[in-house]
């Protein structure tokens, strides 16, 4: 390394970096480069033609009609406060999925498949019932009690399975369920949902009443 | 995985399946391979949301799931895939294909078994003669017998494949009683190449035609189409258990020869381009999937299987393709001169002239025409000396200077030492400028990622800052639309449109100009990615 005698020297050819050696070292910045560059050109614009609108379609619908299908899952609701017995039998979200999805169980694997307590119940029904009857019945129902383990949300669901798992076994429940089912699934608040006594309104919380008056209540209430 | 394209996974995978499946498959790209218990403890979700966010990702195939760390006894553990999360930017683009090569039907085929991951053939089937049947005049229905002839041809030209079937050791906790040879495959199947009956079309029975949903009463379709699905669900059709995922693999191969081609047909004219279609279409399946050359083909067999509609003489063909030789991109290659002479189509080689060609339009759009001519000059000669730089360019020192440091800032160009003396003394040693073709391709790649993902957050900001707009005119649409079917006056609608006013509707009408502009760029930002993925993988390929 040459040690500077006296004067510095540079070491390289000054001329090539831009500047002499008497004038001031360009201003160095000390803020971050920004965060929205100003730009030099214009961008090109981008193509138009058929095939591009037809895309730019087809992209849009798909984002929208992904919404639809089951596999958009959304997270459950947040409790707000306190945990309420009418928790248990309103069911958080409405039914959007129109088709539902039943994967197919034997390409998963097994710690994968939910069973919910409601769809154990109803397992543990169907294998109890088998067993007084042939003992040819007990995979089969076995079987059943697998592919309808799914969102244990969905309350009609299990209605649903449990209509489907004791069709074949003609049991005296099926007689309620098949007329239920029957109506075409219409989301019935007045009858039972959850094997209750008590018709939906009964566990109505009363937190959404009184909230949509806005009248001109000037008269005090009595 | 970089950190932008696990920002680009993260986006894609909110809008399409939920922030629950988001934050779930984020995690497993950061952390590489977790078991069920572990991550729904670090994802800090409920265990049922985690299952059904796995279930969710393994129908897509974007999730595989096999023995882990502790082995076949151990718990299983589940890996995620940045390539097919990644892939499902494309997704308009293999439907776009689909249908013009066949037609309406093979379009929406290829739309269900995209948007649910994996299909039986008979679900398919019935769904898309249902769609079909939907869209037709009233009276008319489709007959599933065409749907099958389109799916069938979609399976033959190997867009369609079976998934591969899983082996059932692995979805069963407990310990099966047949001892597994060592040899024997415990996971997945990563290839479905490798499955034998891959492209097999099943023996299926089913007869009918689409079935149209009654659409007056719209709150019932659903729990109709449910029911009646439940119902259909029981009738077995032959299949059960064969699924049928799309074959990316194929679909790539079909957009990098529709590449190849046209850049012939801008290089030179459209009958080489057709020449080169022929030549591609010949030995499309007889070439293995990442080969550098075609399979070679004679020229007499190119004479025979060009279009007759292009009337190309032999002599005339002869001297396109010498000329397709002779060309500097070196697009075809001559392998010997049996049968009228041997000629390859160079796959590999015609990859890497595209993406030079797409580095250098990049160069030249941001830094100006002269910036693009000092990189195409580095990239031809290698390494050059700053003065060097200065004469061959033709451009003034002072402008030169300042055009290579800000391409070397932004990294494209990088700078080489060649040290005269062992002490790399400055004044004692060479400092070249060079550009690295598979480097600058790397970096282009990853900041095509970043655009794409800014560009789905400014959507995203668009809309939610908008969000009111939109509900409202929504529901204007909603209220517009049973009016008008339950048959009400003119005078009612007009009154019902006034609720937006003007200010409102230019406000949305802007909005939905930008959302549109937003979209096709990604589309074609895409496109980028396309064409720099395939450069980059052939490169690993070949070595």
């Amino acid at each position: 390394m040459s040690l500077g005698r006296g004067r510095t020297q540079f070491t390289f050819n000054v001329d090539s970096l831009g500047f002499g050696r008497g004038e001031a070292l360009p201003a160095s910045a000390l803020v971050p480069s920004p965060l929205f560059p100003p730009l030099q050109f214009r961008p090109v614009p981008l193509p138009t033609g058929e095939e591009v609108d037809y895309m730019l379609a087809l992209k849009q619908e798909l984002r929208a009609s992904s919404k639809i299908l089951p596999s958009h899952i959304r997270p459950g609701r947040v409790k707000i406060d306190v945990d309420r017995y009418s928790d248990k039998y309103q069911s958080g979200e409405p039914k959007h999925s129109a088709v539902e999805w039943n994967p197919d169980w034997s390409r998963l694997p097994r710690e994968l498949c939910i069973m919910g307590p409601k769809t154990r119940k109803a397992s543990e029904c169907i294998t109890a019932i088998t067993l007084l009857h042939h003992r040819h019945f007990l995979t089969f129902a076995i079987e059943m009690a697998f592919f309808h383990c799914w969102f244990q949300q969905t309350l009609e669901k299990n209605e649903k399975n449990q209509s489907e798992g004791e069709e074949d076994e003609e049991k005296k429940k099926t007689g309620e369920e098949e007329e239920e089912s029957g109506e075409g699934e219409d989301y019935d608040e007045e009858e039972f949902e959850e094997e209750t006594d008590y018709i939906m309104s009964y566990f109505d919380n009363g937190e959404d009443f009184g909230g949509d008056s806005d009248d001109n209540m000037d008269e005090a209430t009595y | 995985m970089t950190a932008q394209e696990v920002r680009l996974c993260a986006l894609l995978l909110q809008e399409h399946f939920g922030e629950v499946v988001e934050k779930v498959g984020t995690h497993l790209l950061r952390s590489g391979a977790l078991n069920l218990r572990a991550l729904a403890h670090e994802t800090r979700t409920s265990l049922d949301l985690v299952k059904k966010s796995l279930c969710v990702l393994v129908q897509h195939g974007m999730c595989t799931f096999g023995p882990g760390r502790r082995g076949p006894a151990g718990p299983l553990e589940y890996r995620v895939s940045c390539e097919r999360i990644l892939y499902m930017l494309r997704y308009p683009r293999y439907i776009y294909t689909a249908k013009s090569l066949y037609g309406d039907t093979g379009e929406l085929v290829m739309e269900e078994i995209l948007q649910r991951g994996q299909m039986t053939m008979s679900n398919t089937v019935r769904t898309v003669a249902d769609r079909l049947t939907q869209n037709m005049e009233d009276g008319q229905s489709t007959d599933y017998n065409d749907v099958v002839t389109a799916f069938s041809r979609l399976v033959e030209t190997h867009f369609l494949q079976r998934c591969p079937p899983v082996d059932t050791a692995t979805s069963k906790k407990t310990v099966s009683e047949v001892p597994e040879s060592p040899a024997s495959t415990i996971t997945q199947p990563s290839q479905p190449e490798n499955y034998p009956d891959c492209y097999k079309l099943p023996q299926i029975h089913l007869t009918g035609r689409g079935k149209r949903r009654r659409s007056d009463e719209d709150g019932d379709v659903g729990a109709r189409v449910a029911k009646k699905a439940k119902l259909e669900h029981t009738e077995a059709c032959g299949d059960e258990g064969i699924y049928w995922q799309v074959n990316v693999e194929r679909f790539h191969l079909h957009f990098r020869h529709q590449a190849i081609i046209s850049a012939v047909a801008s290089k030179l004219d459209q009958t080489s381009s057709e020449i080169v279609r022929t030549m591609l279409r010949m030995s499309e399946v007889t070439t293995p999937a990442n080969a550098a050359y075609t399979q070679a083909v004679s020229a007499n067999e190119i004479f025979r299987a060009v279009p007759p509609s292009y009337n190309i003489s032999r002599p005339i063909l002869d001297q396109y393709l010498t000329l397709l030789v002779d060309d500097p991109m070196e697009f075809v290659g001559k392998a010997g001169d049996s049968g009228g002479g041997m000629y390859v189509v160079n796959l590999h080689r015609a990859l890497a002239n595209l993406a030079r060609a797409t580095l250098e339009s990049v160069v030249q759009e941001r830094f100006g025409s002269r910036s693009a001519r000092i990189f195409r000059l580095l990239l031809r000669k290698r390494h050059l000396e700053q003065k060097q730089v200065e004469d061959f360019a033709m451009i003034p020192a002072k402008e030169a200077k300042d055009m290579l440091y800000t391409l070397l800032s932004e990294n494209l160009v990088q700078l080489q030492e060649i040290p005269k003396t062992p002490d790399h003394a400055p004044s004692r040693t060479f400092y070249l400028y060079t550009v690295n073709q598979l480097p600058t391709a790397r970096l282009l790649l990853q900041n095509c990622y970043k655009a794409v993902g800014n560009l789905i957050d400014r959507r995203l900001f668009e809309t939610k800052e908008n969000k009111r707009h939109l509900e409202k005119s929504q529901r204007i649409e909603a209220i517009l639309g049973s009016l008008q079917a339950s048959g009400a006056e003119p005078a009612q609608l007009a009154e019902v449109e006034e609720m937006i006013t003007a200010p409102e509707r230019q406000q949305l009408e802007a909005l939905r100009h930008h959302i549109n502009k937003l979209d096709s760029s990604e589309n074609q930002v895409d496109e980028t990615i396309f064409l720099l993925e395939s450069y980059i993988k052939s490169t690993s390929c070949s070595r």
